[in-house]
C-alpha cells in the first residue's frame, strides 16, 4: 500500500504533466525516496494509481539505473567510474571502499549499512576522484579522506 | 574581460539569490524582451551567432526559426532545458545551476517567449540533487515575483517551468530520447524527421536547449548583438565555459572568450602538467570527441577550428592524458561507459560497443591479438554515422579511432608484450 504521504507527493507532481504516463518515472522515484527501492508490491500500487500496466512500469524501471528494483542498505554509496576519475585513481578508491566494507559493487554489506554502486561521471571532474553517498557529493578523495567520509555513516 | 555567465558567482560557492541577481541586472533582459516581438528576439539570437553549447553546436536562432508561429500554430508549445549533463569529463552546467540558477530561468523565459512556448521543463540529472534544490528555490522566487506565471510582468505572456527529475542513462541527453523520457517512457531515440521543433513533446512543437546555451539568451537581448559577438575571438558569439580535468596542476572551470587557444587554457589557466608528467593528448570536449595531440595545442577552442583539427568542441571540457596513464586503458574506460550506456535500440550500437569494450579489456589483460587491432579498426567504420539509429555510437568510437591513430605504438605494445605496460 502506498502511504498517504507518497500519494500526496505523487498527486502534487501530477499537475506538472498532461497525463499520468509522464509520472511513471517520478512516481517510482518518490516511492524509492521513502523506501529505498521499488518492490513488486509498490509497482502494483503505482499501476493502479496511474492506470498503467505493471509490465509498462517495470519496462521503465529497468531502463533507468537510478530506479532500484532490489532493496538497498541504510546508505547508498555511488562511486564514479568515468574517465576523469579513472585517470585520477578512481579504481584505487573503489577497491579501498570495497575492501573496507567487505563487499563488492552492486552488493550490500552483511550488516545492511551500505550498498555500493558504480555511477557514471558526477560532473566533479576537476575534483576527481569523486563519489556520492545518499545524494551528497564527496570530492578530491584519497584513501584517508575516504575512510573519514565512510565513518560518518553509521 | 567580461564574464556574463560566471561573473555573478559568489566566492563562497552558494547560489545567487533573487535580490542579488536583480541587483546585478538580473531579469532586465526579460523586461527588454517583453517589449519586443517574439520574431525580433529570435532575430537577435540569430544575429548573435549563438551556437548550441551541448555538443553539436547547432545555430540556436536557426533552430528556433523552425518552430511554427502565429495563431494557427499548435499549442501547447514546449521549451526544454537539457540539464542532463552526463558527458564524462563535463562539469559546466552543474556549476551554472548551483551557483546562478536565476540565470538559467531568465534565459528560459526569454527563449520561451521567442517561440511562444507555454510550458517549460528543466530535464535534470537525478544525481544533481544540489542543483535541484537551488533551482526549486529559484523557481519559487521567480514565481512569487511574477517573472513566471499567468501574466509575466503585466505583459500578458504566460509561461510556467517544471523541474523534472531524470533517473539516469546517458542516452537521455539525445534530444528525442529525452522527450521519450519526459513522457515517462524508455528513453530510446525517435526517428527524425519529424524534428522536435515541429513535433516534439506529446507531438507538439518543442525546443530542447542545453543549459549553457540558454544562460546566454537574455544577455544577448539586454546587451546587444554587437556586444555579444565582441566577447568572442571568432565569428561564433559569446564566451565559453572551458574545463580541464586530468593530471594538470590546477584542474578547473573558466569562462573565456569563445576561440581561446587550447594551449592558453591548459598552460595559463590549468597550470600545465603536474611535475614529472608529460602531455600526450586531450579529449577536447568530453568522452565522445576525438583525441588531439601536441601538434594541435595551438588550436583555437571553437567549433570550426577544433573540427578542422580532426575533433569536436563538444562540451568544451577537456580531459588530459599524461604519459604515465595508459592510453589503451583510458579508451577501455571510455568504451566501457558507452557499451553500458547504449540504449539497446539498434544492434550495431549495443552489440558493436560491447564487442569493442571486450577487446580493449582483453588488451589490458594481455590477451589481445593483432587480429583484435583489425577488429577495433573495423568497429570504428562499422559504427560510423549512417550505420546506427542515432549519433550515440558514432560519438562513442571517436576517441577510439583517434587513439588507434595517435597511440598505435601503445596498442601494439599491449599485443606484443602480452600485458599492459602501465600496470605493474
Amino acid at each position: 500500500m502506498l502511504t498517504a504521504e507518497e500519494r500526496r507527493e505523487i498527486e502534487i507532481k501530477l499537475a506538472d504533466y498532461p497525463n499520468k504516463q509522464a509520472m511513471s518515472i517520478e512516481s517510482m522515484l518518490i516511492v524509492q525516496r521513502h523506501r529505498g527501492w521499488v518492490s513488486d508490491e509498490s509497482l502494483g500500487d503505482l499501476s493502479e494509481l496511474l492506470g498503467l500496466s505493471v509490465a509498462d512500469l517495470d519496462g521503465v524501471a529497468t531502463f533507468y539505473n537510478l530506479i532500484r528494483r532490489r532493496p538497498v542498505g541504510r546508505h547508498v554509496a555511488m562511486v564514479c567510474d568515468s574517465v576523469s576519475c579513472w585517470i585520477m585513481g578512481g579504481e584505487r578508491i573503489r577497491d579501498r571502499l570495497c575492501s573496507r566494507l567487505d563487499t563488492t559493487l552492486g552488493e550490500t554489506t552483511a550488516d545492511g549499512r551500505f550498498t555500493l554502486l558504480p555511477i557514471v561521471c558526477l560532473g566533479a571532474c576537476d575534483h576527481a576522484p569523486a563519489m556520492m553517498i545518499d545524494g551528497k557529493l564527496y570530492e578530491d578523495l584519497d584513501e584517508q579522506r575516504l575512510d573519514e567520509v565512510v565513518a560518518r555513516y553509521k | 574581460m567580461e564574464k556574463p555567465l560566471t561573473g555573478n558567482f559568489r566566492a563562497d560557492g552558494e547560489a545567487v539569490s533573487l535580490s542579488e541577481y536583480e541587483r546585478s541586472g538580473g531579469y532586465q533582459g526579460l523586461r527588454k524582451a517583453l517589449l519586443l516581438t517574439p520574431a525580433e528576439v529570435t532575430e537577435l539570437v540569430k544575429k548573435s551567432n549563438l551556437r548550441g553549447r551541448g555538443g553539436a553546436g547547432f545555430a540556436t536562432g536557426m533552430k528556433w526559426s523552425f518552430v511554427p508561429m502565429g495563431k494557427d500554430a499548435p499549442h501547447p508549445k514546449y521549451l526544454v532545458a537539457n540539464a542532463d549533463e552526463m558527458e564524462p569529463g563535463t562539469f559546466k552546467d552543474r556549476a551554472l545551476m548551483e551557483r546562478d540558477p536565476h540565470q538559467l530561468i531568465e534565459g528560459m523565459i526569454v527563449a520561451a517567449y521567442a517561440i511562444e512556448a507555454d510550458i517549460g521543463y528543466i530535464f535534470l540529472r537525478g544525481e544533481y540533487e544540489r542543483s535541484y534544490e537551488c533551482l526549486a528555490r529559484a523557481l519559487a522566487e521567480a514565481q512569487a515575483s511574477n517573472y513566471l506565471g499567468h501574466n509575466i510582468l503585466g505583459s500578458g505572456y504566460r509561461f510556467e517551468i517544471h523541474l523534472h527529475n531524470s533517473a539516469g542513462r546517458y542516452i537521455c541527453g539525445e534530444e528525442t530520447a529525452l522527450l521519450n523520457a519526459l513522457e515517462g517512457k524508455r528513453a530510446h531515440p525517435r526517428t527524425k524527421p519529424p524534428f522536435p521543433q515541429v513535433s516534439g513533446l506529446w507531438g507538439k512543437p518543442t525546443i530542447v536547449q542545453n543549459v549553457e546555451t540558454l544562460c546566454n539568451v537574455h544577455h544577448i537581448v539586454r546587451q546587444g548583438v554587437d556586444w555579444f559577438r565582441g566577447l568572442s575571438k571568432t565569428a561564433d558569439g559569446g564566451t565559453k565555459l572551458y574545463g580541464v580535468s586530468g593530471k594538470v596542476k590546477r584542474p578547473g572551470l573558466w569562462e573565456l572568450p569563445m576561440g581561446t587557444p587550447m594551449r592558453e587554457i591548459l598552460e595559463d589557466h590549468a597550470g600545465g602538467m603536474r611535475d614529472g608528467l608529460r602531455f600526450r593528448g586531450v579529449l577536447p570536449g568530453g568522452a565522445s570527441t576525438d583525441f588531439l595531440v601536441e601538434d594541435h595545442l595551438d588550436t583555437p577552442m571553437d567549433y570550426d577550428s577544433v573540427q578542422k583539427a580532426g575533433s569536436r568542441l563538444g562540451t568544451g571540457t577537456m580531459v588530459v592524458l599524461d604519459d604515465q596513464t595508459c592510453p589503451v586503458g583510458m579508451v577501455w574506460n571510455l568504451e566501457h561507459f558507452f557499451a553500458q550506456e547504449s540504449c539497446g535500440w539498434c544492434t550495431p550500437c549495443w552489440s558493436g560497443l560491447a564487442w569493442t569494450e571486450k577487446i580493449l579489456w582483453a588488451m589490458e589483460q594481455g590477451t589481445g591479438s593483432t587480429r583484435d587491432l583489425e577488429t577495433l579498426k573495423f568497429q570504428t567504420k562499422f559504427l560510423a554515422p549512417g550505420n546506427t539509429f542515432c549519433a550515440f555510437a558514432p560519438g562513442a568510437v571517436e576517441p577510439l579511432q583517434s587513439a588507434l591513430k595517435y597511440f598505435a605504438e601503445d596498442f601494439r605494445r599491449h599485443v606484443d608484450e602480452h600485458r599492459c605496460p602501465w600496470r605493474r
